[in-house]
């Protein structure tokens, strides 16, 4: 509202109104600080208890179960009986299915970084200057991120069947020698996937990349350009390193959803022809779901989690520490 | 005329059922109060016109027979059943009357306990319905009941064989690839095949099985899920020759069984294709795919041929059922009710629906109209054998894993002496 302090009044000097801010380190310590920690412990056990409650109950207790169920030889009816160890494991892993899964999650991820990086963050800083039909083109690229997964893998089969859409289009273009088996050719099926996640998950990072833009003032490009910086220049001096923190934010996000990728990959192609475009994800519903091994698709889980998990840690750990320094890491006061 | 009938149907629902089964599933024990008042929860595939408000319409009838039960219908997308069946019968909130396709899928589920044994409630009326229940049983036992009858074969256009100059159906491998040449000569894409979704892919391999070996074999071969017979690596050189001979559509390792007019289905049912290798739910799958009225009058059924020097006897087929169990709260209700839904008038009603293509009661049959249905009821009354779906005879995993193996193999992946070893790895 209009309030402009900073700081809010406290009881004693509620008379003196309309005073200049009280600099924080004039302070008198806040009462009950330090009174001993049963106010601060009350604090934490109703605000921190229903989350902590809920993230135990529906993350930590999963995973602990899914890790015990992957030591059974287990079809998900009767009783756990048939202990294997860690044989489900081996097994996982010797898998050449399941090899091919992890690799192609890698390519996914890999070509995301390559392809979608650039290309997001050109469009991001296309769509921040200032030009006619900017809402809508906004508008427009962000769009097929609000389309649920399964909408857009049912539009997306239909067109690229043969001598559908997309080879029509082709066709009409004069390209009519491109035209492959898009979801039929094992050879090509993964990069057509590559594709359409790119025109799904693309807009998302325009979003992030525009939001990390407004942040950036103006005036220190203008200052880049009185000192002479070429906008090529300001960009690449100026705006990419400040645009790091959304950066490395993007990289986490996408890693982190190339690693899972499931319902895209599912319903257009059900990881095929013959495993040619199968994910973790798809491997891990097609043996546990749909063959009802349900120890061996925990085993599959628990990889997955652990891969998934290291990336995470090691990426804070190396990428985003500077970014979340004191939000994650560092106790406050 | 759309019907419960098709076995298989949607992918859609696979990703929402995924989500689902992380929910607790939705269901309840027959609630039985002070009074007798029995509710049963019944879940059931037929989540469309006409079978959704058919079963309605039935469990309505059989609470005005009998106040005292009453029913909480759920009809649910068929292949979310697979993921909510486990989930349910894990748990203690698990319907009371659920779909069932028997064999060894239900030996799966028997496992956990919760199913009911209904063998001596229904041994006084079970017969009539002929050897198709003998599916239903784990170790002698019944533990449920089919309500209609699949079989496999081949559904083919014929305006478009008369167009390739080809007078009658092929009887024989020979006859047959020589039609695949005459069909390919005149332009027309021979045969559709939906290679995405996998099982139908896994019908070729297993016809040429049951043409391959001798009945006694593939019964055995099963019943040890082992199949170390010569004969089912001879199946798989058969298909690979099959297969050798090109006849599928352009890009159908990537083409869907029944969704849309470019899935196998819709290939046929719109002329673009000659013929599919698919279950009866066939006819019933068709409108949703095709602008054609007309379709079903341009559509005739042949059995899958005979292969040369096989040891099967070339009349068997291959085929299956759709039916319902009863779970362990259900009280005597539930095999009542299955009784009631296998009594000729419900089947009849059935069948007049289009709920059901083939009635498990035969006095159902004569319920019949459309002529290529009762060129495939004659079919089916002649044949000696019906052998149940590999995948579906076989427990879940080797099932699965089998299908997954001949799909793949349609992909050029593996070789015939690999394919048998599929369900034992």
């Amino acid at each position: 509202m209009s309030q402009t302090r900073i700081l809010p009044s406290r009881a004693g000097d509620s008379g003196s109104a309309g005073d200049a801010p009280v600099p924080a380190d004039r302070l008198p310590p806040r009462p009950g600080r330090h009174r001993g920690g049963l106010r601060t412990r009350l604090e934490l056990a109703v605000l921190l208890g229903p989350a902590l409650v809920l993230f135990v109950g529906f993350v930590l207790l999963p995973i602990g179960v899914a890790a015990y169920y992957s030591l059974y030889d287990w079809n998900g009816f009767g009783p756990l009986t048939d202990f294997i160890g860690l044989g489900n494991y081996h097994k996982v892993l010797a898998d050449p299915a399941f090899q091919q899964a992890v690799g192609h999650n890698l390519i996914i991820a890999g070509l995301s970084l390559v392809v979608q990086l650039p290309l997001g963050l050109g469009l991001a800083l296309l769509l921040n200057r200032r030009l006619h039909g900017r809402s809508f083109l906004r508008l427009v690229t962000f769009a097929p991120y609000v389309l649920s997964e399964a909408i857009t893998a049912v539009t997306w089969a239909l067109m690229l069947q043969p001598d559908g859409f997309v080879d029509q289009v082709f066709r009409a273009a004069g390209l009519g020698d491109l035209v492959h088996l898009w979801l039929a050719d094992r050879g090509i099926v993964l990069y057509t996937m590559f594709v359409v996640i790119t025109w799904k998950y693309l807009g998302f990072g325009i979003i992030l990349f525009l939001a990390g833009l407004t942040g950036i003032p103006p005036e220190l490009r203008e200052a880049a350009a009185l000192d002479g910086a070429t906008p090529w220049q300001a960009i690449r001096h100026v705006v990419l390193p400040l645009l790091g923190p959304t950066t490395r934010i993007w990289v986490f996000l996408s890693v982190i959803g190339s690693l899972q990728l499931f319902d895209l990959v599912w319903i257009m192609t059900s990881g095929g022809p013959a495993n040619a475009s199968g994910t973790m994800a798809t491997y891990l519903f097609d043996r546990g779901f749909t063959r009802y091994a349900f120890g061996y698709g925990s085993a599959v889980t628990v990889i997955l989690f652990v891969i998934s998990f290291a990336f995470a840690l090691l990426y804070q750990r190396f990428a985003l520490r500077r970014d979340i320094d004191g939000a994650l890491t560092r106790m406050a006061g | 005329m759309r019907g419960t009938g098709t076995r298989r149907r949607g992918a859609l629902a696979v990703v929402a059922a995924a989500t689902l089964a992380l929910v607790a599933a939705c269901g309840g024990s027959a609630g039985s109060n002070a009074s007798g008042k029995i509710t049963l929860t019944w879940w059931h595939n037929a989540n469309n016109d006409p079978g959704r408000s058919t079963f309605k319409a039935v469990a309505d009838a059989y609470h005005k027979a009998h106040p005292n039960v009453s029913f909480k219908i759920v009809p649910m997308q068929n292949e979310q059943f697979q993921t909510k069946i486990p989930v349910a019968l894990r748990g203690n909130d698990f319907p009371d009357i659920y779909q069932q396709w028997g064999s060894g899928s239900e030996a799966t589920q028997v496992q956990s306990g919760k199913l009911m044994d209904i063998t001596s409630a229904t041994s006084s009326w079970i017969s009539e319905l002929g050897t198709a229940p003998s599916g239903w049983q784990v170790n002698g036992k019944q533990y449920g009941v089919p309500y209609d009858l699949h079989i496999v074969g081949f559904w083919y256009r014929t305006d478009l064989f008369k167009q390739a100059g080809i007078d009658a159906p092929p009887s024989t491998m020979d006859e047959f690839n020589a039609d695949v040449s005459k069909l390919k000569a005149a332009g027309i894409t021979a045969v559709a095949a939906g290679s995405k979704d996998r099982w139908p892919d896994a019908f070729y391999w297993e016809y040429f099985a049951l043409r391959e070996c001798s009945q006694d074999t593939v019964v055995q071969a099963i019943k040890d899920q082992k199949m170390s017979a010569q004969c089912f690596v001879k199946a798989g050189e058969d298909l690979k020759s099959f297969l050798d001979t090109n006849p599928f559509q352009k890009g159908f390792l990537g083409t869907p069984a029944q969704q849309g007019a470019g899935s196998s289905a819709g290939l046929v049912a719109n002329g673009k294709a000659a013929m599919e290798l698919q279950g009866d739910w066939e006819l019933a799958t068709m409108p949703a795919l095709t602008k054609d009225k007309n379709f079903a009058d341009k559509l005739g059924w042949f059995p899958f041929p005979a292969v040369a020097g096989g040891q099967g006897d070339p009349h068997t087929v291959l085929g299956g059922g759709d039916g319902f169990s009863c779970t362990a709260n259900a009280t005597s209700a539930c095999p009542d009710f299955l009784k009631y839904v296998s009594s000729a008038s419900v089947q009849q009603k059935l069948v007049t629906s289009n709920t059901i293509t083939l009635p498990t009661n035969p006095a159902a049959n004569a319920s019949i109209t459309d002529p290529t249905m009762k060129t495939v009821l004659s079919y089916l009354q002649a044949t000696k054998y019906n052998q149940t779906y590999f995948d579906q005879a076989l427990p879940t995993e080797p099932g699965q894993a089998l299908d997954s193996a001949v799909a793949d193999f349609f992909a050029g992946q593996g070789s015939a002496s690999a394919l048998p070893k599929s369900i034992s790895s």
